[in-house]
């Protein structure tokens, strides 16, 4: 098996609000990237922001900020 | 050929327009459907675009940007999702086909009523008419931003504030002005803008779409593949998924959003300028030519680049047939999808011929096109 992390992970409604996020991050130098959605939040489609856990600061400013929507956020192994 | 055909579909498009299409065709998988580089490089995209079409049009959100085929399909989903039984709607005598039919099923099948603004001997909509139409259960006003018959423009800035007043929907059809006059909705008080991407906004066909005001929910016009939520047995509830079911022509929308580069780094302004000159300089022409009538107000400073006229009694396909079998000319005849229009000028018989120009045509283009209809004016009466 593959060696899991701890992760932050924000889930979205749709893939507008997933790029949405993705081009705020990029702006203001968050880490992280769009992955799959994990199959511990969803076995349906999406797409999903993995970051480590130690930045997750940085992006619920960032959320709180720029006033992004999207569905839920996680600390997951993945 | 000299392609006067535009308020059809712009033939000439920047060249960054058919590269962008070809790009996307080698490099972009479908857009929302996984988290690979060819997914999300659709994804990109397609909300680059909405971003550029929401900041065209003074949207606050892209999420209210909403991706269809064209401006009827923009238009069915608009009339069939805001308008139910008992509703009073107004549209105008100015409306193309594809705001007509959708009204008019809706009054056959569902009892909206319905009330038609006539226009002026130049075809223009009757705004003093405006506050006699209204009912007490008038809902929404539909219109065109430009009759693709005439060129003649519609005061969308009255007519929303009219809107407003009287809190009704305000629905504006933007095929032939879209990309080239300046449209804000918030400003002008629309709340449902439906564009098309393949005229004036110079894109690939099969792009178009609509913008709503936050407040306007529209029911899906179809259900199905959204790449979110799949274990849920009813479509998403989240802008713009909501409305956009299946794969979007993620293709198509990457040329649009080149078309929209061009727009803005050659200016709206620019594009319009050399437009209208084009029309003025045939129109100007062609109205000294005897026997020739032509339809709309040209004393509107501005107007979509539109000249439609008939050369005497000639039916209208015969001279189109004229002008492209001997001078390569493209022009459109017939009733152009807009039967009230023709009925007001009494053209259902004859048709008209419409010459449509573009940024892209020259002046020897348009010399070429006067000489043509001179030519033929003088054989033909």
């Amino acid at each position: 098996m593959r060696k899991k992390e701890l992760c932050f992970v924000v889930a979205f409604h749709t893939t507008t609000e997933a790029l949405a996020l993705e081009e705020a991050a990029h702006q203001a130098g968050v880490v992280g990237r769009l992955i799959p959605i994990p199959t511990q939040i969803t076995a349906g489609c999406g797409l999903a922001w993995k970051m480590p856990i130690t930045a997750r600061a940085d992006m619920e400013q960032l959320l709180q900020q720029n006033h992004l929507t999207y569905d839920a956020s996680y600390e997951l192994w993945v | 050929m000299i392609y006067l055909d535009s308020a059809a579909t712009s033939f000439h498009k920047p060249e960054a327009v058919a590269d962008a299409v070809y790009n996307a065709i080698r490099h972009m998988g479908n857009s929302g459907r996984g988290g690979h580089t060819a997914s999300l490089s659709a994804a990109r995209v397609i909300y680059g675009t909405r971003k550029k079409i929401a900041n065209l049009f003074g949207v606050s959100d892209p999420a209210q940007v909403v991706f269809t085929a064209n401006s009827t399909q923009s238009l069915n989903m608009t009339i069939q999702g805001l308008f139910h039984a008992g509703d009073h709607v107004i549209t105008t005598a100015m409306e193309h086909n594809s705001v007509l039919r959708p009204l008019y099923r809706k009054e056959q099948q569902e009892g909206v009523s319905l009330s038609i603004l006539p226009c002026d001997a130049c075809g223009t909509v009757r705004y003093d008419l405006l506050e006699e139409y209204l009912q007490p259960n008038t809902k929404g006003i539909v219109c065109t931003h430009a009759s693709n018959v005439t060129g003649n423009m519609v005061d969308i800035v009255r007519i929303g504030a009219f809107c407003k007043k009287h809190n009704l929907y305000f629905v504006v059809d933007a095929s032939q002005t879209a990309g080239v006059f300046s449209i804000d909705m918030e400003q002008m008080g629309i709340d449902v803008l439906c564009f098309t991407g393949h005229k004036s906004l110079m894109g690939p066909q099969g792009t178009g779409g609509l913008c709503l005001q936050k407040e306007i929910t529209l029911p899906c016009f179809c259900v199905g593949g959204s790449g979110v939520q799949s274990y849920r047995k009813i479509h998403p509830e989240e802008m713009p998924t909501h409305l956009e079911a299946g794969t979007l022509n993620g293709h198509g929308i990457a040329g649009l959003s080149a078309a929209l580069d061009w727009i803005t780094e050659t200016g709206m302004d620019n594009i319009r300028a050399q437009e209208q000159k084009h029309m003025r300089m045939f129109y100007e022409a062609v109205r000294q030519i005897p026997q020739i009538k032509i339809y709309g107000d040209f004393s509107q400073s501005e107007r979509a680049p539109i000249v439609t006229l008939n050369i005497g009694d000639n039916p209208a396909e015969e001279v189109c047939d004229a002008l492209a079998e001997r001078y390569d000319i493209a022009t459109r005849g017939g009733a152009h999808c807009a039967p009230l229009m023709h009925q007001h000028f009494q053209t259902e018989t004859q048709g008209a011929v419409r010459f449509s120009f573009s940024y892209f045509n020259t002046e020897e283009e348009i010399q070429t096109a006067i000489q043509a209809v001179r030519e033929i004016a003088e054989e033909w009466t």
